[in-house]
């Protein structure tokens, strides 16, 4: 051996890595998003690319700055999951300099202040989005209904890179609220549940996501599908995904039993808003969730919670980012108070007791 | 027959294929050993031998120290070239006290020590018997196995369980001797046994060695008490502990041995070694390991003898392919660095492997995601990644509360780890710390005992020295009124004594020179 | 404007006026600090921190007038538990880890003139006069008092040298990204 410092073992290794990790994750958001950016068209696109290249050269800025290697951060795929993510939670006819401001958020106020990859205490992608829906209200509420590419209402590649960088797209004529937002506003308004969803509920529809909303948000079943993936694959667990959902959903079909007129069936809190995208792709980042099964699963109850709770009483329609916050906050006490029993011990620390003393 | 489960534990690749169908060989005898004092758990055994002596196979070469320690034997016939330092098989390669011989080839025996009948020997003969042998826990620990057997006397033991596992990848020796040697182990179980005062033997051999359960099961048929039970495959099934687990569903306390819930645990192989001392007499001098990995040229199963250098070893199977990337004693999630190819193979070595860098699946370490696989994965239900975060920051302390402690260091999370962290190393580093921290603080306290020692020992001198100056001062000022009463009284007879006077001074001078050479 | 003047100055003088009441009369007197500074100490009164002797140097430490880093015999353990003890943040991976020190008595120098022994405050040295002295090693902590009186210069302090038993792994230097040098 050369003089060079001494290696422990083991020295066997099984294939994961952080690389193949994010990877995967990338693979299973591939068909919902490739969906998305074809229903949204050419700006959807743009905004997209934006986000991502701008979540690369932030964190390209904030490792030269701290004088760590680049190359291996940046290309082990953790900085492209969180521009991806970023990208499909935003309105998808967002202007530029919202993808721009965005990376700089996720990205160095999400991530590289707290120490970079594994150190954040919130989920990146979430920080920038709430951050922005606080900071510019307007431009993150405005949706519209899907122009598919290729087809006729699609504005085309030229049009779609000058209302991209300049504006000028008529939003009175093509905007369209979200399912949740339609809801609340109607709600606001006094009307019930029975007129307002009536007209623009159609499950079928919010399943394959030729519905308004971000591109996250629209195609429930290709979400699905790429989270089970994962989990098959062993990336994530079943425990918080299913706490999320399963708790989002009793309250809701609870709340629905008691009033149906004001509160929302558990169907349609499924289908709707960044549900299934939270649950499956954005509690589950491991960086910013529970260690312990135990702990993900009330984790995942908590989400879930306040989801609910945030989408019914608070003030905005939509409750994901949101809850995934509050958690994020909630992990390291999850985290401290929910450990496993030492093997040998008990639960609280002290070795198990000898039945027969000899 | 029923078995439980163990937490976490990983699935790592076999390769067993690489050397499992290969036949034990004997290695001939080479030229040179080195046999270090020190093969075993405890304190190292002194040499009986000093340069130039002529030994015989099985001579006793040291002897055990203390109740906690095993002699040693030389392991064929020659001459002792010298006893001295030697570079240890160990991954510091720092040296260890170790006696040289060079063999004459005769491989001519010495007195072997009398055929004991395990069924009218008592137990605490047999249990001296393996001591005599030198023989020490075969699988890795090389605890000494008398010690382990004279557990009978303190804890009410029930059962011996037989480690015949053999979790660690590509090593094969325990299954081959196994395979070829069954009833040899068979008979050294009963006798362990009987050592130990126990009714039931449980045999447990993982499931990926289905030839060594037949012909262990064949040969434990008509023998009572005794079972041979096939085990889940799983790595770090061979650890005592989790073994247990798995037999009797009882879980060790922290902090107590497997005695405490009334089981034994032995290898497999120092069962056959049991069996070569008590029915032939003969002492630990070779064992089989396994030699073996992607850079070998013919992996393969020897029998060794202790003190064979590594490098020849290796010669006997055609050297090396390719330069290692990894050269270890030991299986490669639990196994040691080789610092030094000449380092002899000791009783406690079960392979050496020489691994080429695609098989170790190596990469450069990233960040920890904390994606909790290790925590998934670790049988001591720790969290490996709080543990190695607090380690790295310094607050070994810290460390210890969530359960450092109780780590075995079994390189289930560092298998699993994502990020390729050296999880083990840190634990490793941790424990060294605490054994050090403990080791200064020791040395604090008998500093402070000593230095208090000293100033009362000098307080002492000062009052014995005050005392004796005052005892003779007033002894003067006695002999002064003696002289002048005498003087007094002569004075009246005019016949004036002269009394030495000056016989104060010379013995006050003399007691000055002793205090100052305390 | 002038009710939120009045109110935080009011505020002010009371809180502070407060402040200096405690000041005065639930003021700690004396430092039961010093004492337990002292028992952490190595107490062989060496005196190579620069005082003479454990005592002052605990009591310099509590007023902060010396470092934590004083003691080498006490090493990064010792500087590290005194920082823990008076709350200071200190980085001890900077601190180079005096490697501990063991006299030796060159017997062919020595010529028996028992100072050496004298000073040794853990009687480390073990000699009689016109006799060659030599040191027991498990004693010794390194002071360096024997060498410093040696009037041949006789001893000598040699490093401890790690062995099989005192050795353990190393901690592991984890640089992301760059992979492990081996010997490949």
């Amino acid at each position: 051996m050369t003089g060079a410092p001494l290696m422990g073992g083991p020295y066997a290794h099984d294939n994961s890595s952080v690389r193949r990790t994010m990877g995967l994750v990338l693979l299973a958001l591939t068909p919902a998003t490739a969906y998305g950016l074809y229903l949204f068209g050419w700006q959807a696109v743009f905004l997209f690319s934006l986000t991502i290249g701008a979540c690369v050269l932030f964190e390209a800025l904030s490792l030269a700055i701290a004088r760590k290697p680049i190359w291996p951060f940046v290309s082990d795929g953790s900085v492209i999951l969180t521009g991806w993510l970023l990208a499909v939670s935003l309105p998808p006819w967002a202007p530029w300099w919202i993808g721009l401001v965005g990376g700089l958020l996720a990205v160095i106020v999400g991530k590289q202040i707290f120490g970079g990859l594994g150190q954040n205490v919130f989920n990146p992608a979430m920080v920038a989005r709430v951050a922005l829906l606080i900071s510019f209200p307007l431009e993150m509420t405005r949706y519209t209904a899907p122009q598919p590419m290729f087809s006729a209402t699609d504005p085309g590649i030229a049009e779609s890179l000058s209302r991209f960088f300049f504006g000028g797209l008529d939003f009175d004529a093509v905007s369209s609220a979200s399912l949740l937002g339609h809801v609340k506003t109607e709600l606001s308004r006094g009307v019930g549940l029975g007129e307002s969803l009536g007209s623009s509920y159609d499950p079928l529809s919010l399943s394959i996501g030729s519905v308004a909303g971000s591109m996250g948000e629209t195609s429930a079943l290709l979400i699905v599908l790429g989270g089970l993936f994962l989990i098959f694959k062993r990336i994530i667990s079943w425990h918080i995904p299913v706490a999320m959902l399963g708790t989002l959903a009793l309250l809701a079909a609870f709340f629905h039993l008691i009033d149906p007129v004001h509160y929302m069936g558990a169907d349609v809190h499924l289908l709707s808003g960044a549900a299934l995208l939270g649950a499956f792709f954005i509690a589950t980042d491991p960086v910013t969730s529970p260690v312990t099964r135990k702990g993900q699963i009330v984790f995942g109850i908590g989400c879930g919670l306040l989801v609910y709770v945030i989408r019914t009483w608070g003030g905005y329609p939509e409750g994901v980012a949101f809850a995934v916050l509050l958690m994020n906050a909630m992990a390291p006490l999850i985290d401290r108070t929910m450990r496993p029993r030492v093997y040998g011990r008990t639960k609280k620390g002290a070795p198990i007791a000898l039945e027969d003393k000899p | 027959m029923k078995l439980f489960k163990i937490r976490g534990g990983v699935h790592p690749e076999g390769r067993k294929r690489l050397s499992a169908h290969k036949e034990i060989e004997i290695l001939p005898v080479p030229d040179l050993l080195h046999i270090p004092f020190r093969q075993h758990v405890g304190e190292p055994a002194e040499p009986v031998v000093q340069r130039g002596d002529r030994v015989l196979k099985g001579q006793v070469i040291a002897k055990a120290k203390g109740p906690v320690s095993a002699p040693v034997h030389a392991p064929t016939s020659g001459r002792v070239l010298a006893v001295g330092a030697f570079t240890a098989p160990h991954p510091s390669g720092l040296p260890a006290r170790t006696i040289h011989i060079l063999t004459d080839g005769k491989d001519e025996w010495g007195e072997r020590m009398p055929v004991l009948d395990p069924d009218t020997a008592s137990p605490a003969e047999l249990a001296q018997r393996v001591a005599d042998a030198g023989i020490v826990g075969m699988g890795g620990a090389a605890f000494p196995s008398s010690v382990k057997l004279n557990l009978g006397e303190r804890y009410k033991l029930h059962t011996l369980v037989i480690n015949g596992a053999e979790c660690e990848p590509y090593l094969t020796c325990d299954d081959r001797v196994m395979r070829e040697r069954p009833e040899q182990a068979i008979d050294g179980c009963r006798i362990m046994a009987k050592a130990l005062g126990v009714e039931k033997v449980m045999i447990a051999i993982e499931t990926n060695k289905p030839e060594a359960i037949e012909t262990m099961t064949a040969a434990a048929r008509n023998v009572a008490g005794m079972t041979v039970i096939g085990v889940p495959t799983r790595y770090p099934m061979g650890s005592e502990k989790h073994l247990v687990q798995t037999l009797t569903g009882k879980e060790t306390p922290s902090g107590c041995l497997t005695a405490d819930i009334g089981v034994v645990v032995h290898n497999v192989a120092t069962a056959c070694a049991v069996n070569e001392a008590v029915r032939r007499g003969k002492p630990l001098i070779s064992r089989v390991v396994t030699i073996s990995g992607g850079a070998i040229a013919k992996p393969r199963n020897i029998q060794v003898p202790i003190g064979v250098s590594i490098e020849s070893v290796l010669e006997y199977c055609g050297g090396t392919t390719e330069k290692p990337a990894r050269l270890m004693m030991g299986g490669p999630m639990m196994g040691q660095p080789v610092a030094d190819p000449r380092s002899p193979m000791v009783k406690g070595c079960n392979g050496i492997l020489a691994l080429t860098l695609e098989e170790t699946r190596q990469r450069p370490a990233s960040a920890c995601i904390r994606c909790g696989s290790c925590v998934q994965v670790c049988p001591c239900g720790l969290v490996p990644l709080d543990m190695a975060a607090r380690i790295r920051n310094e607050e070994i302390d810290s460390a210890v509360e969530i359960g450092l402690t109780e780590c075995l260091s079994c390189g289930s999370c560092n298998y699993v780890c994502p990020a390729h962290l050296p999880l083990v190393q840190y634990f490793n580093y941790g424990k060294g710390r605490i054994k050090a921290i403990a080791a200064e603080k020791r040395k604090q306290e008998e500093t402070k005992r000593l230095a208090e020692a000293r100033i009362v020992r000098l307080e002492e001198q000062m009052r014995a020295k005050k005392a004796m100056l005052a005892k003779r001062k007033a002894e003067a000022e006695a002999r002064a009124k003696a002289k002048a009463e005498a003087e007094a009284a002569a004075a009246g007879n005019e016949n004036a004594e002269a009394a030495p006077k000056s016989e104060a001074k010379p013995a006050s001078n003399d007691n000055e020179k002793e205090e100052a050479q305390a | 404007m002038i009710t939120a003047i009045s109110a935080l100055t009011v505020l002010g003088v009371v809180l502070g006026g407060l402040l200096g009441l405690a000041a005065r009369y639930l003021r700690v007197e004396g430092n039961p600090l010093i004492g337990e500074i002292e028992e952490m100490l190595p107490g062989s009164q060496c005196g190579q921190c620069g005082y003479p002797g454990c005592s002052p140097a605990a009591e310099a430490l509590a007023v902060g007038e010396a470092e934590v880093t004083l003691c080498p015999p006490g090493g990064r353990a010792l500087a590290g538990a005194l920082a823990a003890k008076l709350g200071i943040v200190i980085d001890l991976s900077a601190l180079e880890e005096k490697l501990p020190a063991i006299a030796y008595v060159n017997e062919d120098l020595c010529i028996g003139c028992t100072r050496c022994f004298q000073k040794c405050p853990t009687d480390a040295l073990l000699g009689a006069p016109k006799q060659v002295h030599t040191v027991i090693a498990e004693i010794c902590t390194g002071c360096e008092e024997c060498m410093n009186i040696c009037p041949t210069e006789c001893i000598e302090m040699l490093p401890l040298k790690p062995t099989v038993a005192t050795w353990h792994w190393p901690k592991p230097e984890v640089k992301p990204g760059k992979a492990e040098p081996l010997a490949a």
